[in-house]
């Protein structure tokens, strides 16, 4: 009960578990799902699972945009990075990720020149000083990335730099959403919806989840408040008998989204026709790649892509992890052979992975893993 | 990456009207504002923050209560701002 000792809004969250727990049906358990790395931050690092009543099991889906990149992926952007005259840059958290020959840090030891961007704009500029040199952005990311990748595109379109392409990587929400609502793994009762996706796509995206499937789903804030009452949203919800998608984090959240973002986007980037997952597999129409019309700055059609698959090592449970079937701790190589410093999977590497959050905070009973492990 | 980042426009960038001069966390640092929807922004506003690119504008409670929220997840933030520090996105 940690959060209750330290959280400043003690005695609000302590009323909003009540009301929870008294909107769970006796005898039945509830499963919500969210698909958002920070959300995932918020629960372990303020212990909200010890706090919800045990009814209710929080599921963490596959809300981080790092941890579901194959590990082929990175071989091919290891292999642009090591053509003649290229710059590979990327986010800080790509640097660690292991593909099937090693990451980024070991293709870097070995002599590749890749740098570690805060923007893809920040790519713009080395590509702009450096006009004999080759600059390739690896883009990673959801919805909430892929707009700034599409505007420096358009940027790069203006300002004629040739010498500016993306390898692009950009993974829609929806389909992974909808592919964990067709797996027969997992059976959920809802979902929290991811807060900063949401500000891009807005709240119509989601509408198939409550029409078709049949399940609640509330859009949520980051904080431990905007969790509970999310869930709070949810219940009542299913006491009422009710589908339907809501904002809770209105107060960012518009509910048509991000226009500019959204009309960014179409205008560099299309859909694949498929792109695989990991942990997820193959998902048809989940990704994004550039249009014919910027072909120019297109890596993928710029450089010979080996496009290898790589099977994960076998002690590797991300796949379970990230589709929710496991929790990280659950994961047979978790805290032991796999750890932030010596990461096996993905999910541990970026700090917005589930296994690398829970690993930090550490913030779990044993009684609930004991309980955990009973299902 | 994906964690979206409280800033405050210290100054528009007249001769950019794409960017503006954001302090985040005390770091100062051009921004892209082209995103913003029919939205007009002046110094004193607060934005939420995406890779370099202003996402939506939020106000200074939901400012604070996002950066309350990336101050306790520790070392995520830090590194976000350890890259933001190195950022040198050009105004022009």
């Amino acid at each position: 009960m940690r959060f209750v000792d330290e959280y400043r809004d003690a005695d609000t969250a302590r009323a909003l578990a009540a009301r929870i727990t008294a909107l769970c049906e006796p005898g039945r358990a509830y499963k919500f799902m969210e698909v958002c790395g920070g959300h995932t931050h918020t629960i372990y690092k303020h212990g909200l699972e010890d706090y919800l009543p045990q009814a209710v099991t929080l599921v963490h889906g596959p809300g981080c945009p790092v941890c579901v990149i194959p590990m082929g992926r990175v071989d091919d952007a290891i292999h642009i990075a090591s053509q003649p005259d290229v710059i590979m840059t990327s986010f800080g958290d790509m640097m660690r990720v292991p593909g099937g020959t090693g990451s980024f840090l070991d293709a870097k030891a070995r002599g590749a020149d890749i740098r570690m961007v805060y923007s893809p704009l920040d790519a713009l500029k080395i590509a702009k000083q450096n006009p004999s040199k080759r600059v390739v952005f690896m883009a990673i990311g959801f919805e909430t990335t892929a707009p700034s990748t599409a505007m420096t595109v358009l940027r790069a379109k203006a300002d004629g730099v040739d010498n500016f392409s993306v390898f692009c990587n950009h993974v829609t929400i929806i389909p992974a959403i909808k592919a964990i609502l067709d797996s027969p793994d997992l059976r959920l009762d809802g979902f929290i919806g991811p807060g900063h996706v949401s500000t891009v796509i807005g709240c119509r995206p989601y509408r198939f989840i409550a029409r078709d499937y049949r399940k609640p789903i509330v859009v949520a804030g980051f904080e431990p408040l905007d969790i509970l009452q999310s869930v709070h949203q949810l219940l009542t919800q299913l006491a009422q008998d009710r589908c339907e998608v809501e904002n809770q984090y209105a107060r960012v959240v518009p509910w048509d989204g991000n226009p500019k973002a959204l009309a960014a986007i179409s205008e560099v980037m299309e859909l694949r026709p498929h792109f695989e997952w990991r942990g997820l597999g193959f998902i048809s129409q989940s990704a994004l790649r550039m249009s014919a019309a910027y072909a120019r700055h297109d890596a993928e059609r710029i450089f010979r892509i080996p496009g290898g698959r790589v099977a994960d090592p076998t002690s590797c449970q991300c796949g379970e992890v990230l589709k929710g079937v496991l929790k990280p701790w659950e994961c047979k190589v978790f805290g032991t052979a796999c750890t932030p410093e010596t990461p096996i999977g993905t999910c541990m590497v970026s700090s917005e992975g589930a296994c690398a959050a829970y690993y930090n905070f550490g913030r779990f009973s044993r009684e609930r893993v004991k309980e955990a492990t009973r299902q | 990456m994906c964690l979206g980042i409280p800033g405050e426009i210290v100054e528009i960038l007249n001769d950019h009207p794409d960017l503006a001069m954001v302090a985040v966390s005390g770091v100062r640092r051009a921004i892209n504002i082209g995103l913003l929807e029919n939205e007009t922004v002046a110094p004193g506003d607060w934005i939420l923050i995406h890779v370099g690119f202003a996402l939506s504008k939020i106000d200074e409670t939901e400012a604070k209560a996002a950066l309350d929220f990336l101050e306790s997840i520790g070392q995520a933030y830090d590194d976000e701002i350890a890259a933001l520090r190195e950022s040198m996105i050009e105004q022009g």
